[in-house]
């Protein structure tokens, strides 16, 4: 199966790790990806603060060179996958948005007929793939790992393309059939914050320090995000979260790609495991031989 | 208590109607779904729905210069809630960009700055680079508060999570081709 791939900025930075092991589950997954050339940022949740129509427009850039290749688009972050998938729901039924950005991209010798799907790498995996498909290639159970799939927002909000806006099951349900414990966690969709924690972060803090204890008083040993900004916010700001609530936390967060490669049974470097703030080691060490 | 003026009550309506759905708010129940579900409506001057109950006022300016609408992180709750089917957090988007333009913004809060780097920041590299963001960022808000987030950096640095360089695309031009002709119809 091939698909076009749009990394996102994000991933070629702080998320680095989310990338390294997205293209080697991908490998190991017989899923070929095809890097969009010279994409350009989405533009998140800041550009359409200030700019509604270039906002669109930037995005259609994506859209379009994507469209060229063929296949679906693939992005592993929820904020590049609701603004090019709001984009493509626009270009498609809002004609005086598709006339205007139409023209735009015209001047830049570009045109975006609609017929792209935008599509999140989880989606990919757990429907395109499948789990029947997925299990004769693991080689690791994680069983009796205690784990807490959080989503946050927009992978499945608002567009609810292939999950629950409102409770989301998808990781629950993949990591479950891998063998590990999915402990009860309510917030899974509950906002972290985002961009908050960093032009705001008095207020940010407070919003993670829930989804931590949450997490914990629930008995999980490790958060598992499909999202750059949430791992970022839920692991990088335990420190500060726990000098200002006197709190404990350490629990690691990291990628669904990365938990899905252990079970996979690759090594930690084809995952980048290893490159988190907050160490998995100990949770973690227990699949590469080491005592639990 | 002063209302905005009647003409520029009107803009804004217009404006708001304009984005795709935006007539949508006509129907609006005031039942509070939207403000029960935000995540930090608790943080917010005025909540949701105190926000479409202003805008119905006539009393928007006082919304605007709030820190309310930058206080949604665009969690989209209360999008996928409304029971009239309004999408709040795209009228949010909207409220922004009128706060914006015409210049009725809180200036102490620092979401504005961030939102004005990031666009400056993607206009100029084509990508957004979070250490070009996040050093303008600070410089401009809080310099003081730069050596907060140093230890933080370094240890994300040593784990090869910082991009150093900025890279431009090679399509810059393109991409400025296509901003420009945007700004230049005016519908920007």
């Amino acid at each position: 199966m091939r698909y076009s791939y749009y990394p996102g900025c994000s991933l070629e930075a702080t998320a680095k790790p989310y990338d390294v092991s997205v293209r080697s589950v991908c490998q190991a997954l017989d899923l070929e990806l095809d890097e969009v050339k010279d994409w350009n940022c989405c533009g998140a949740t800041s550009y359409i603060s200030i700019r509604e129509l270039t906002a669109f427009a930037i995005s259609s850039r994506n859209l379009a060179l994507a469209e060229k290749m063929g296949n679906d688009l693939v992005t592993a972050c929820p904020a590049c996958y609701t603004v090019l998938n709001k984009t493509n729901i626009y270009m498609r039924e809002k004609e005086d948005i598709r006339k205007t950005v139409s023209e735009a991209l015209a001047v830049a010798n570009l045109k975006y007929d609609g017929t792209v799907k935008v599509r999140h790498l989880l989606d990919i995996i757990v429907n395109d793939i499948g789990l029947e498909k997925i299990n004769p290639k693991i080689k690791q159970r994680l069983d009796g790992l205690k784990i807490a799939p959080y989503y946050g927002c927009q992978i499945s909000r608002p567009h609810g393309t292939f999950d629950d806006p409102e409770f989301p099951m998808t990781m629950d349900n993949l990591f479950s059939s891998l063998g590990a414990e999915v402990v009860n966690f309510p917030l899974k969709a509950k906002c972290c914050g985002g961009m908050l924690m960093t032009t705001d972060p008095e207020n940010g803090l407070s919003l993670i320090k829930n989804l931590l204890s949450c997490a914990q008083d629930n008995g999980a040993e490790l958060i598992v995000t499909a999202c750059p900004l949430c791992e970022i916010n839920l692991e990088a700001y335990q420190k500060k979260v726990n000098r200002k609530f006197k709190t404990d936390f350490f629990i690691p967060a990291i990628y669904f790609t990365q938990l899905l490669g252990v079970a996979l049974g690759l090594p930690k470097e084809k995952l980048a495991i290893g490159k988190e703030l907050v160490s998995s080691e100990k949770v973690l060490d227990r699949f590469y031989g080491g005592k639990r | 208590m002063i209302k905005t003026s009647e003409k520029l009550q009107e803009t804004f309506l217009e404006d708001i109607y304009s984005i795709p759905d935006g007539e949508k708010l006509k129907n609006c129940i005031q039942c509070g779904t939207c403000s029960a579900s935000c995540p930090t409506s608790h943080l917010m001057d005025y909540t949701p729905r105190q926000v479409i109950s202003a805008f119905r006022a006539g009393m928007l300016d006082r919304v605007l210069k709030s820190n309310t609408v930058w206080m949604c992180a665009s969690c989209y709750y209360c999008t996928v809630r409304c029971p009239s089917g309004i999408k709040l957090t795209d009228i949010m988007y909207e409220l922004k960009r009128l706060g914006i333009k015409y210049d009725l913004y809180p200036p102490q809060n620092a979401s504005p700055v961030m939102a004005k780097i990031f666009v400056d920041t993607l206009n100029r590299f084509g990508r957004s680079a979070e250490v070009v963001l996040l050093s303008l960022f600070f410089l401009r808000t809080k310099p003081f508060k730069i050596l907060n987030f140093v230890p933080m950096g370094w240890k994300l640095f040593q784990k090869g999570r910082i991009a150093v360089f900025s890279k431009t695309i090679e399509g810059k031009d393109d991409l400025i081709k296509i901003i420009k002709y945007i700004e230049k119809k005016g519908v920007a």
